[in-house]
């Protein structure tokens, strides 16, 4: 007798290497759930499922391999649709899996019946209907060797209530065979001697590094890369942590919020080599001014991405720890004193700037606080906001890994819920989510989720009572016209944990960050530790829309503290 | 042939206010909001953004519109549906690219699934970035697709005021539904002179009213030699308004009717001819009497499978009179005699112009005496509390006439089951797609449009939890919402099916470990609240919720395993019910 | 300017939703679209006719590519290629004109496929000039309908 449908699912997880999936059940998936009940596999229960994407999420950016998330059709898989959406923006693999009504009724509007192969068409990588059972562990199969290869990416795959009862006739082939879907690995070789050479010929060159180098690991590759050929390296946010940034050829962030030098660096600079990147708009500012002096070289294993936002003049398309072991093989090693100390002294006059002076409690203070005090080894997850900008500037990443943010989609509430995957990834680890009191407010109710599998992450949040990014864009684009920012009916945050069980902190004062950070990164609990700002505070730099990266506005006194 | 509707459909006022502001130059934010205000708009629920700085900026200085910030888009949209249901009128949401219109996912297609009038506006990255994965930039329209009635990419600041009105159009005529806006950033900050179109042109688009004469008479004469008649009302009907003639034909013929959840006070429930809801979780009478009736005449029903059961088995000796306003509904699910098409309020007027008295009073004693004989039935032990009596107790101290919003699962339908409702609008509940999270935002929404009723939300522990965060917009507004919270610990209606059909095995279904306590929750946003673990303690705590003037949650602990009876398995005749 | 790409997918459901919706996102202007499976019954082929310059269509190909269910795509502007299209118009006819669009038709070498009480159904194949001609031949009778299916078309020579 052959296994069910759901059976070969779960079968399909295991020999995808699958131990854990996050979810919430529900009519259509009960069947998947009930193949999962004692399976072996652990599953966590979300409170919302679009939590449990971004678990997943946190998940696989920990593990590195496809992170799994389990819905039921209808609202169930609608409510996965901002996660996948994120995923997808970011690169990250992921399979999601949601039951379907029985094939006889798709599409006949039944009752918690979406479309939502079609829904998430353009925020997949790829997605499947599964109409017949036969069908189903060929492709499971597809499904994760398509997230993972490649470009990773998120991909979908519904499951009909009728196909998951149904016997299960057939095996897992034992390769995939995609027609359409090769990805290209090797750099061209011709193409890599000439990257060698353009280094060569450069004076001032300068790496631009992206996501694609922690999805690719290739982190040490990087490091001997830009001290081999004398370049320093600035970040995109997706980057951080690819580079060490106590490393004296490290830049820091570049871009809408980069540090200064960066930014001023990539003016200067006449070879920009972009690895792993996309030369997104917030990264470039206004293209046109974007490095204007420089030949530009652009590796990247998805081929779209060249010559999609920047005209490059050499294309790569492959495997970046490939590609840069070719180049490292081939490329000899400079000296570049010049370049350098010019970029130093960039690093001296023009550092990242905020008022150190008197006792007011500041954002970029305390974030450089958590970053002594972790050793800049957290594991660090954000939302979305000027925290996120904060944290990315201030808090000193070390190494790949360690930095979880939504870049490409900016989606606020991804933070929590991906220090709870994070950490199930990691049980060792210490997990920190950076958030603002918007953003945590999104999903605060996993904090249920975190209670009930004793993770002891830590919330740092910034509460300044109100959606302090959009106050910034309406002080900067709207003349102080603030609307829909004000926060008046927030919880109070320390009764909240106490709902949950949850330790918590509240710091009002600096002299108070220090202590409390260090007693606070030391419990084995759930811990909030609120910090109440000024809801005044700004991220500089700036760059204004459309203006280039060398236009940016390094620093403005600002507003004083509403009495 | 097109359409051609001539503006205003609301009177002379706002026709002479648009001519008023035709000429002026403003940006594409303002536009959008001048022309939200045209069409009558004076609440919209949103999230600010990038995307939208403009178009909020043009709220800041609207005269007359007025803007409720959620906590999750997703709260906004419920809010917005809940708004739309209570008032009929389209509901406006407002959302940034990205990641704020794809939170809205969910909510515009639980608008779909339930033919609400809905507009979202979404924040888009600029015109020039878009399509090149742009920071915040989703494809909006595109996801969207299948579950909007319409959507548009707003690509021409002189297109916005017609958009607009288009949009309000297309959402609240014939089967209402959501629309999509989608604005451009650079569109909405660009400048144009305000042009307000004094009629639309939607070609393909028509409304269907009166129900075609000869079908008419083709179902008078049906009654007429019918024996066994009983009427299934559906939200079709609460959208046309049509419960005043509902009532007439109904008292004139005394034939039974029976309500679908989503029609749920169209016609009155302590009326002696209501049979309350039919289905899988129906009236064993109101399953008996479809099962047994020659005529089953459907007002503005879609035969959902939740409503037939196995479709072969249903009304199996009936006639099949189908009144929908969508053509397509028509002969989808079941085999129909007499297809009307029609808007339900117009086809009842042709039906009581043309159909003549007759004694039904056999069949009426029939279905009395099922009623009689299985009536919705708990069994009231010592020592633990019932949740069905703590929805009585609901019912009998609102007398039917409370908003009552839900969530969805188990307690939903015991609301469904227990709390009887006698006007339209007043159940708002969500029945295609069976949103969980759906109650607390919708009584957010309910609330502000009807800010002196009571509004209760009868939630789930884990539909609650979903949005919670939403208390905190309960706060901001000061809105006096009551939470009647039926706590199982369990996803209770999983864990039901998994009793009943998975050999008891509750995998994931129980939710006791990690969930917060809710009075404490409630207490975190400075919300009163209380905790009911025994039956003499319902009534006290619903009336001191109900007399509190500001928010107020119960918590009431209920029997962990209850089921909710009587349930047709899936896929299962409506006449063999379990529990009965 | 036009870029005629010859794209062969799996023959699957949801395919052309996939490209369609590719295209609406990203803003690209299809001109023309048709498809139909190959010798090969697992894969259709799509002759897509699509305008933009040199950077766009280099997008518009890589895009496409991407897309998992798309195998194989080709640019077959600058090659020698053979392209059709079919086409079907209703002109107005009474007895008086009926022999002048004769005529018409005989140039062309297309056919009358039905005859109303006063109209004509003409069915014509050929490249995107010859139908445009065909066209501004008949418009002056008046032309009450038309139906073209896109072009498709193939490459010269040995495969």
């Amino acid at each position: 007798m052959g296994i069910l449908g759901a059976q070969a699912l779960i079968k399909c997880l295991k020999e995808a290497g699958v131990d854990t999936v996050f979810g919430i059940p529900g009519g259509s998936v009960l069947p998947v759930y009930d193949a999962l009940y004692n399976s072996g596999i652990r599953h966590v229960l979300v409170r919302l499922e679009q939590a449990g994407v971004h678990a997943a999420s946190g998940y696989a950016r920990i593990k590195g391999q496809p992170g799994v998330c389990l819905a039921t059709s209808g609202p169930g898989a609608t409510n996965l649709v901002t996660g996948l959406a994120t995923a997808y923006m970011d690169s990250i693999p992921l399979v999601a899996i949601t039951g379907q009504v029985p094939t006889s009724m798709v599409g006949t509007d039944a009752f918690q019946e979406v479309d939502i192969t079609g829904i998430t068409i353009p925020i997949t990588k790829h997605n499947y209907l599964v109409k017949d059972v036969s069908h189903l562990p060929r492709i499971l199969k597809e499904a994760f060797h398509i997230a993972s290869t490649g470009r990773p990416g998120p991909v979908l795959v519904d499951i009909p209530k009728d196909v998951a009862t149904a016997e299960c006739p057939v095996k897992a082939p034992a390769e995939v065979d995609l027609k359409g879907y090769k990805p290209n690995y090797q750099g061209h070789p011709t193409q890599i001697k000439n990257m060698v050479k353009l280094i060569e010929e450069a004076e001032r060159p300068l790496i631009y590094a992206g996501g694609g180098i922690i999805s690719s690991k290739a982190s040490d590759l990087l490091l001997q890369l830009a001290e081999t050929i004398s370049a320093p390296v600035t970040t995109t946010l997706m980057g951080l942590g690819s580079f060490p940034e106590d490393h004296p050829l490290a830049l820091g962030m570049l871009g809408l919020h980069g540090r200064p030098y960066a930014n001023l660096a990539v003016g200067e600079a006449d070879l920009i080599i972009g690895l792993g990147v996309r030369f997104d708009d917030r990264v470039t500012g206004l293209v046109e001014k974007f490095a204007p002096q420089a030949k530009k070289v652009h590796v990247d294993i998805d081929p779209a991405e060249i010559g999609k936002n920047v005209e490059v003049n050499l294309p790569i398309v492959g495997e970046l720890s490939l590609v840069l072991r070719e180049v490292l093989r081939l490329a000899t090693p400079v000296r570049r004193e010049t370049w350098i100390d010019r970029v130093h002294a960039l690093k001296e006059e023009r550092p990242l700037r905020y008022r150190r002076d008197g006792n007011e409690l500041r954002p970029q203070y305390i974030i450089e606080q958590l970053g002594e005090l972790s050793r800049h080894q957290a594991i660090i997850t954000t939302d979305v906001g000027q925290h996120q900008m904060w944290t990315a500037q201030y808090y000193g990443f070390s190494r790949p890994g360690s930095f979880l943010t939504s870049g490409g989609l900016g989606t606020m509430g991804y933070g929590f819920p991906a220090a709870i995957g994070a950490q199930l990834a990691n049980p060792n680890a210490l997990v920190i989510t950076v958030t603002g009191d918007g953003s945590f407010q999104m999903h605060m109710a996993e904090m249920a989720t975190a209670v009930e599998h004793n993770l002891p992450i830590k919330i740092l949040l910034l509460n300044n009572h109100n959606l302090g990014m959009v106050r910034q864009l309406q002080r900067h684009y709207c003349d102080n016209r603030y609307i829909g920012i004000e926060y008046t009916g927030n919880p109070d945050f320390m009764k909240l944990a106490d709902c949950f069980g949850a330790a918590s902190y509240r710091i009002t004062d600096k002299s108070e960050v220090a202590p409390v950070l260090l007693e606070a990164l030391g419990n084995k609990r759930l811990t909030i530790i609120e910090c109440l700002i000024d809801r005044c505070e700004m991220v500089y730099p700036m760059v204004p829309n459309a203006k280039g990266l060398q236009e940016m506005i390094e620093f403005e006194q600002g507003e004083e503290k509403e009495s | 042939m097109p359409v051609v509707t001539k503006n205003k459909k609301r009177g002379g006022l706002l026709g002479n206010l648009a001519a008023k502001e035709n000429g002026q130059e403003m940006t594409g934010g303002e536009i959008l909001v001048k022309a939200l205000e045209l069409e009558g708009v004076d609440m919209v629920f949103g999230y600010p953004g990038g995307a939208v700085l403009a178009l909020y900026d043009a709220i800041f200085r609207a005269e007359k519109l007025q803007h409720i910030l959620t906590r999750h888009e997703q709260g906004a949209v419920h809010a917005a549906d809940a708004y739309a249901r209570v008032t009929g009128r389209p509901g406006v949401v407002i959302a940034t690219s990205g990641p704020g219109a794809t939170n809205l996912v969910t909510g515009i297609a639980n608008a779909y699934m339930d033919s609400v009038p809905l507009v979202a506006v979404t924040g888009q990255v600029a015109l020039d970035m878009v399509g090149k994965d742009s920071f915040q930039e989703a494809d909006i329209t595109g996801i969207t697709l299948p579950v909007t009635k319409y959507s548009y990419l707003v690509k021409d600041v002189k297109d916005i005021a017609g958009i607009v009105q288009e949009a309000f159009f297309l959402a609240s005529t014939g089967r209402p539904g959501p629309v999509v806006i989608d604005l451009p950033k650079d569109i909405a900050a660009a400048k144009a002179e305000f042009f307000y179109p004094p009629q639309l042109n939607v070609p393909g688009y028509r409304i269907p009213k009166n129900g075609n004469s000869q079908q008419i008479k083709q179902a008078v004469r049906m009654l007429a030699e019918a024996s066994r008649p009983v009427i299934v009302a559906g939200g079709g009907a609460v959208n046309a308004g049509a419960s005043p003639e509902l009532l007439e034909l109904v008292e004139k013929l005394g034939i039974p009717v029976i309500s679908t959840l989503m029609a749920k006070g169209v016609f009155p429930e302590n009326h002696p001819l209501s049979l309350g809801m039919p289905g899988m979780h129906g009236t064993a009478y109101a399953n008996y009497a479809i099962s047994a009736c020659d005529l089953l005449i459907s007002i503005g029903m879609r035969f959902d499978d939740r409503v037939t059961g196995k479709v072969d088995t249903f009304a199996p000796k009936a006639k099949i009179i189908h009144v929908d306003i969508d053509a397509a509904e028509i002969g989808k699910n079941v085999r129909v005699d007499v297809p009307i098409v029609g808007d339900a309020k117009f086809v009842l007027q042709q039906l009581l112009q043309l159909v003549e008295v007759k004694d039904y009073s056999q069949w009426r004693d029939r279905v009395y005496r099922w009623r009689r004989e299985f009536p919705l039935k708990y069994t009231q032990d010592c020592g633990s509390l019932k949740p069905q009596y703590v929805i009585e107790q609901i019912y009998h101290l609102t007398r039917g006439e409370a908003i009552i919003t839900t969530d969805v699962g188990q307690h939903q339908m015991w609301a469904a089951q227990y709390c009887r409702c006698h006007y339209p609008r007043r159940f708002i509940s969500s029945g295609g797609l069976g949103t969980m999270g759906f109650g607390l935002p919708a009584a957010v929404g309910a609330q502000v449009a009807k800010p002196d009723a009571l509004v209760i939300d009868i939630a789930g522990d884990g539909s609650l939890q979903m949005m919670s965060q939403e208390l905190a917009t309960i706060r901001q507004y000061g809105l006096p919402v009551k939470i009647a919270l039926i706590n199982n610990q369990y996803l209770g209606m999983v864990r039901q099916w998994q009793e009943l059909f998975f050999g008891r095995r509750y995998s994931h279904s129980d939710m006791a470990e990690g969930g917060p306590d809710f009075v404490k929750l409630a207490d975190a946003y400075g919300i009163k609240g209380m905790r009911v673990t025994k039956s003499e303690e319902v009534r006290p705590a619903l009336e001191l919720a109900i007399n509190t003037p500001e928010a107020f949650l119960i918590e009431f602990v209920v029997e962990r395993e209850e089921n909710v009876f009587p349930m047709v398995p899936a896929g299962g005749s409506l006449n063999k019910m379990l529990g009965r | 300017m036009k870029h005629t790409l010859a794209v062969l997918v799996e023959n699957r459901p949801g395919v052309l939703t996939r490209i369609a919706g590719l295209f609406s996102r990203r803003g690209y202007n299809i001109d023309s679209l048709a498809v139909g499976r190959t010798e090969n019954p697992a894969i259709s082929r799509m002759t897509i006719v699509v305008e933009g310059d040199d950077r766009v269509i280099e997008q518009v190909g890589k895009q496409l590519y991407k897309l998992i269910d798309v195998i194989k795509l080709t640019d077959i502007t600058d090659e020698e290629y053979v392209d059709r299209e079919l086409f079907l118009i209703k002109v107005n006819a009474d007895p008086a004109t009926r022999g002048e669009i004769m005529q018409i038709v005989d140039i062309f070498r297309a056919r009358i496929v039905d005859i109303g009480k006063n109209s004509l159904i003409i069915e014509a194949t050929g490249d995107e000039g010859k139908i445009n001609a065909i066209e501004s031949a008949l418009r002056p009778f008046g032309i009450r309908e038309v139906v073209r299916t896109g072009k498709i078309a193939m490459v010269r020579g040995p495969k």
